[in-house]
């Protein structure tokens, strides 16, 4: 993260967010990619990725966040998610005849790679519930800037 | 039973939280009376023993607590005047409460009594959820793959109601209304 001096909050909420955003994005991949063996799937673990990037809005600002994802990549995310979940659907149709089928080998329980096609269905509404709720915070953010703007 | 009167005392308390936000003046303390309600309802559904849900209740009551106070930390916070309210709002809402609970008389006694054919459907998916689908998580199992269209349903709601808001908040309204404003200060 770049450091700027005139934006932001303070230098104690800057040098907590740099600690812990790590640790957050890391546990929401977690969460997603262990959702059909532990507790939690795609939504908590993408709004906890959606919350690492609310956290670096509040603390640097909006410029910095937008340099990392920008406000259309994550709208084409959030668009991709939603379409990958509707083509796994039909990809399970056209194995089987049945929509959103379970078409990828069961494994052996408690593997990561077990479970068939769920995990890619966790991966599909993460990109869809995270990235849309950053960017429903960017367009407050900035409809708020604007409005503030104009009270001045 | 020590669970019930565990969940019992949250729920006095989640009550108690509920009438300070509604009664409470400062919009701050609104806002934070609201998410003591919240975290108290992920609490119960630990007791409950539902992790998933529990987890999902936090991150998404931190989520809706940063926006609320964000939204309401400059606003100007003392109190919300009263204004007249529309006589025909009020006869609308009770008219169609009222309607609501007419029919949902007449649907909730076509149901079984509760709990009496207790988790027949359940008890198949937990016999059988670890031989057809694979996933020892059986709450995923059944939202992913028994429930899968539900869930597609769910995701279909959210993208169609973040699009509504995004053509409510879209740039062309918000430069006309900052003309507007910008022409209501200067007379």
């Amino acid at each position: 993260m770049k450091k700027k001096k005139n934006s932001g909050m303070t230098f104690i909420v800057k040098n907590i967010t740099n600690v812990m955003v790590g640790f957050m994005l890391v546990f929401g991949a977690y969460i997603v990619l262990y959702g059909h063996i532990t507790p939690g799937g795609g939504f908590p673990g993408g709004v906890m990725i959606a919350l690492a990037y609310i956290l670096i809005t509040l603390a640097y600002g909006r410029k910095v966040v937008e340099s990392m994802v920008s406000g259309m990549a994550g709208s084409i995310a959030d668009d991709f998610g939603a379409l990958a979940f509707l083509i796994l659907g039909l990809i399970g149709l056209w194995f089987s005849g049945k929509f959103l089928f379970n078409f990828l080998p069961k494994g052996t329980p408690f593997n990561l790679f077990s479970a068939g096609s769920i995990i890619l269905y966790n991966l599909a509404i993460t990109l869809k519930v995270g990235m849309s709720l950053y960017i429903v915070f960017l367009a407050l953010s900035i409809l708020q800037r604007v409005v503030t703007e104009v009270e001045k | 039973m020590e669970t019930i009167i565990i969940l019992h005392i949250l729920l006095v308390f989640m009550i108690i939280g509920s009438i300070i936000t509604i009664e409470i003046k400062n919009m701050l303390s609104a806002v934070i009376a609201i998410g003591s309600v919240g975290f108290i309802l992920s609490i119960m559904f630990l007791f409950l023993g539902a992790p998933d849900i529990a987890i999902t209740q936090v991150i998404v009551e931190i989520l809706s607590l940063i926006i609320l106070i964000r939204s309401t930390i400059n606003v100007d916070n003392v109190s919300i005047e009263k204004k007249e309210e529309h006589v025909l709002s009020n006869r609308t809402t009770l008219i169609f409460v009222g309607v609501i609970l007419v029919f949902a008389w007449f649907a909730f006694r076509s149901l079984p009594p509760f709990g009496e054919p207790l988790m027949r459907i359940s008890n198949y998916y937990l016999n059988n959820g670890l031989r057809d689908v694979g996933a020892t998580n059986f709450v995923t199992s059944v939202i992913l793959d028994y429930r899968a269209y539900d869930t597609f349903g769910e995701a279909m709601v959210l993208f169609v109601s973040i699009s509504g808001a995004f053509a409510i908040l879209r740039r062309w309204k918000r430069e006309q209304h900052k003309d507007f404003l910008r022409i209501d200060r200067e007379h």
